[in-house]
């Protein structure tokens, strides 16, 4: 590694590691928000929103310790949520390569009859079908295991920030089959081991997965013909390799678009001051990351016979001719360290963790943090999570849930049992995103704006009036906590108890009025009838061949029968679901 | 990534440049709406994933080459016996049979099939394809928005309405999810039929789910649960389910049909629709296309009726609608050995309205012999499809400048 040699790209290692640090965060005296405004802020900043009890719970141990734990998810039990998903979603355990034996690729059945005969038989179209609900069974349990976990994990601000830097790094599940098998080890071993990491060693596991590799093209990226190779280190094998490689159309030169969206995505930010050529350069000390039998399920290789061993320079740093592997090795040294990193990484997870715009203040000393630990992502969300921005009026609910934070904080706000069948991801691909689905590489969007618009509020009150109903699967509202006893309590009791549940008791005047008394003051008769009371066709199930992440169907079925006949605290909940308190967090 | 021909903006001469005299206003219906949306225009993209056989929906039926290469699979020359055999268009081309029903719009002037059409990106995977297709950015991953979202951008709504008091229907898909292509900041609505555009709760419950939301808070939820409550009221009074197709249209009863059926509800009922998204699935055929008859034959059978229903329902309203079908690439000039075809280049789109001028094939066509194909194998590209959207969307709403804007966020090459 030619690390040293790099001007700027050295930095003092952390000194913030070992022991889980305790005691107040920041200043406690600058804090505007209430004393219970504040657990239930952390709770739905740093977690997926509270279950019943856990206000009072952190409440009683402080905010602040509670915190603490969070940023150091290791210390925390969460075994119960673990032995959970092991045990739903067995697929997940596996490598790629035994998830290829076991659940084979429907396009390699469909080759094997190719092979066999001169057409399908009935036996191959039975076989494929086989294969091809065997595969999709692994997409579906990535994408419940997802929910599950951020439901029932303890370590919630574990998931919060696996949610996050697997949409930082967004990658599309439906690109092609194989995706599927790599989307397993991609947020296993590249993201969650890393998510309150340190930034380069995230960044690097990211680089040499497979899912990445193969999502933006870089597998196949190779050095245009007439640039100079690494003749030296190529043995006869390789030689054979590269006449192969050569001969393959698919393989015809450089790609670009990993290394454009490193850039440009992933840590310079589009402003960061890349030229296009440093686009080419770094694309081409990328050349030769690739991978062993992309179709058997193989990992990340360096392949000497596709780099380009020529000189380059990336970013004003100068990379000498005639390596390998390193020249990569060092782009994401030197991209991971530069300024405009640190300040797109704090950037988007103040964005994240306080407003859709946080004040550039915040923004700076996060950015600096990020730079002084040389990358350590713990320390940037402390800086965050200790500042007054963080804990200011202005932050309280200035977030807008994203469909998958309505879903599961509804989930838990409820008291549900993490879902182990595929039906709740299915309501969240209905709502708008599907787990793992979303195809550019920008990821969903991190603000309000563009997750608020008039078809998504008319999904999120239909959401509403389904989790009450008791459509959601692990919904079950009769048997929450208390819930008993408010059955026979005055409206105004139950109002009240419902806000704590799902507000925070923080609940608007208006809101309450409409809840209590159910009257329309502003639109009365407007709505008469607007409701049809016709059952739904059931939809056909006449499924385009899309990709297998958006097929929302049977969210729809679930979603979309005959209205719901809510009443007494269960229409209090469908209603309070689909208020506007509940769609900010 | 060699880009081969680029058909200069105009040069297709595809559609006629009159705009359409009636910009009539639609009362009946529009009471609910609070910003009058006049009658516009409406664009309505179709997308065939899986990648059509182009090469057996326009049949080349004058090329021996295509008959060589395609022993089992071919359709037979015009004028042997109806229903099995192209129907010819020009002595050259010719329709799949199944395609029949478009065939009163070729004789009409109202159909132009554009051959040798696709991205000029040599991918073979569908989704990298159907994502170049739906950015408008061949060979680039990192677009955000989809075309028809720039297109709904780049110039606000229908001439005399207020962009900001813009119907909330302006851009509709009938799919599941939002699709790629509508993706972007221009709101728009993803939904599998209109009566799924309802609030799912007896009447009182509606009531006070409104009054959660008519407080006279402004922030973005208040405004956007608003807009939604008056789209609710604006799409029942409406009345999709009274709705009953004119002129004797027949749509099939597939999805298909049914999402057609529902688009022309829409135009109808003068919500303000000014583009409008489905797709269709199945013609990825490696196995057993078929031929004359077949798998092929009866996705062509279902697509070709569920168009020819929404012309026929749409009447004289197809003045102002531009219909446009795509698909991500065309298939293998050879047939492979399981009777199918695999992932090719170069593919082909019907663009239909009553402004197009059609009744001719358009596009360059680079012919089939082995030196004339892409790769030796595929349909080679001698039409941009950026250059038939730039077409499209001009006639349908802009000038030039802006049009070539909505395609091609990073640059089109001149």
């Amino acid at each position: 590694m030619a690390l040293a040699a790099l001007a700027g790209c050295s930095a003092p290692r952390s000194i913030v590691q070992g022991p889980v640090r305790s005691g107040p965060l920041g200043s406690v005296e600058s804090r505007e928000l209430t004393a219970d405004q504040q657990v239930a802020h952390a709770l739905n900043r740093l977690a997926f929103g509270p279950r019943p009890g856990d206000l009072a719970r952190i409440r009683a141990m402080g905010v602040d310790k509670w915190i603490n734990e969070q940023l150091d998810p290791a210390q925390i039990d969460d075994r119960h949520a673990s032995s959970l998903i092991a045990s739903a979603f067995p697929a997940l355990e596996k490598d790629a390569a035994s998830l290829m034996r076991e659940y084979p690729l429907p396009n390699l059945v469909q080759a094997q009859a190719r092979r066999d005969g001169d057409g399908m038989s009935r036996e191959d179209s039975l076989r494929l079908r086989d294969a091809a609900r065997a595969s999709q069974r692994i997409v579906t349990e990535l994408q419940s295991a997802k929910i599950a976990r951020a439901v029932a994990s303890e370590r919630q601000l574990e998931e919060v920030l696996v949610d996050f830097w697997e949409n930082h790094f967004s990658v599309f599940i439906g690109k092609n089959q194989p995706m599927r098998y790599y989307m397993v080890s991609y947020g296993r071993d590249a993201i969650r081991p890393h998510a309150l990491g340190k930034f380069r060693e995230l960044l690097g596991a990211v680089a040499k997965s497979p899912a990445m590799l193969v999502y933006l093209d870089n597998w196949q990226s190779m050095a245009d013909s007439g640039r100079p190779r690494l003749d030296s280190r190529m043995g006869p094998a390789a030689r054979r390799r590269m006449a192969v490689v050569q001969q393959q159309r698919r393989m015809r030169g450089l790609n670009e678009n990993y290394a454009r969206e490193l850039l440009e995505l992933h840590t310079l930010g589009v402003d960061g001051g890349y030229t296009q050529q440093d686009v080419i350069e770094v694309a081409r000390a990328l050349t030769g990351w690739s991978l062993r039998a992309p179709q058997a399920g193989g990992g990340f290789v360096f392949r000497a016979e596709m780099h380009d061993a020529g000189a380059k320079v990336v970013l004003g740093h100068r990379l000498p001719a005639g390596r390998g592997l390193e020249d990569g090795e060092d782009v994401l040294d030197i991209v991971s360290r530069h300024p405009a990193t640190a300040h797109h990484i704090a950037l988007k997870l103040a964005r994240r963790l306080v407003s859709d715009s946080p004040p550039a203040e915040l923004v700076d000393r996060a950015a600096a943090t990020f730079r002084n630990t040389d990358g350590d992502i713990r320390e940037t969300v402390r800086t965050i999570v200790s500042s007054p921005e963080f804990w200011s009026t202005e932050a309280w609910r200035a977030k807008v849930k994203s469909p998958f934070e309505t879903v599961v904080s509804a989930m838990r706000a409820l008291g549900a049992a993490p879902d182990t069948t595929p039906r709740t991801a299915m309501v969240v691909a209905y709502l708008g995103q599907p787990v793992y689905g979303h195809q550019a590489p920008n990821g969903w969007p991190e603000t309000g704006n563009e997750w608020i618009n008039t078809g998504a509020i008319l999904n999120r009150i239909n959401f509403g009036l389904a989790a009450a109903a008791g459509r959601i699967p692990g919904t079950r509202i009769a048997s929450l906590p208390g819930f008993a006893e408010l059955r026979t309590a005055s409206r105004e009791a139950q109002v009240d108890a419902v806000g704590r549940m799902l507000f925070a008791g923080d609940m608007s005047v208006d809101t309450r009025n409409v809840l209590l008394r159910g009257e329309n003051p502003l639109a009365s008769g407007a709505a008469e009838g607007a409701a049809s009371e016709k059952a739904d066709e059931p939809p056909p199930m006449m499924m385009a061949e899309g990709v297998p992440a958006q097929r929302g169907m049977a969210g729809r079925a679930m979603m979309l029968r005959r209205p719901p006949q809510l009443s007494g605290l269960e229409q209090i909940v469908g209603l309070a679901l689909g208020a506007p308190e509940f769609q900010r967090r | 990534m060699q880009r081969r021909v680029f058909i200069r903006d105009g040069a297709l001469a595809l559609v006629t440049l009159g705009l359409s005299p009636s910009f009539l206003r639609r009362t009946a219906f529009g009471a609910g709406l609070t910003s009058g949306v006049a009658r516009g225009k409406t664009l309505i993209c179709l997308f065939q994933r899986g990648a059509a056989d182009a090469l057996n929906v326009v049949v080349p039926h004058a090329e021996q080459a295509y008959y060589a290469m395609r022993p089992n699979i071919s359709i037979p020359r015009p004028g042997s016996r109806a229903g099995i055999s192209a129907i010819d268009l020009d002595g050259f081309f010719g329709l799949h049979p199944s395609l029949s029903p478009l065939q009163p719009l070729w004789k009409r002037g109202m159909l132009a099939p554009i051959h040798a059409v696709g991205s000029p990106s040599a991918t073979r995977s569908h989704f990298d394809a159907q994502d170049y297709m739906e950015s408008g950015t061949p060979d680039v991953k990192g677009t955000s928005s989809g075309w028809l979202n720039r297109y709904l951008a780049a110039q606000g709504t229908c001439a005399e309405c207020d962009t900001r008091q813009a119907s909330p229907f302006r851009a509709v898909s009938m799919t599941q999810q939002t699709p790629r292509i509508m993706e972007g900041p221009e709101p728009a609505i993803a939904m599998s039929s209109l009566d799924s555009f309802q609030i799912r709760a007896t009447g009182s419950e509606v009531q006070r789910l409104e009054a959660l939301y008519r407080t006279g808070s402004a922030d973005l939820v208040h405004g956007a649960a608003n807009e939604m409550f008056d789209a609710v009221k604006m799409l029942r009074d409406a009345d999709p389910q009274r709705y009953a197709p004119e002129n004797g249209a027949e749509y099939p009863r597939s999805q298909f049909g049914q999402r057609l059926r529902q688009i022309a509800q829409l135009i109808k009922a003068g919500v303000g629709l000014e583009v409008a998204f489905a797709d269709v699935g199945g013609w990825d055929t490696h196995v057993n296309q078929g031929g004359a008859q077949g798998q092929l034959a009866n996705r062509l059978d279902d697509f070709a009726r569920a168009i020819a229903a929404l012309v026929t329902d749409l009447g004289e309203r197809m003045g102002d609608v531009v219909i446009m079908t795509m698909s991500e690439f065309g298939r293998m000039a050879r047939e492979n050995g399981s009777g199918g075809t695999d992932h090719g280049h170069a593919g082909s789109m019907f663009v239909i309205g009553g402004n197009v001028k059609g009744g001719k094939v358009l596009g360059r066509w680079p012919g089939l012999e082995r030196e004339q194909l892409f790769e030796e194998r595929d349909l080679a590209l001698t039409t941009d499809f950026r250059s038939v959207f730039s077409e499209v969307a001009r006639i349908q709403r802009f000038r030039g400048r802006l049009a070539r804007r909505v395609v091609a966020k990073t640059g089109m090459a001149a």
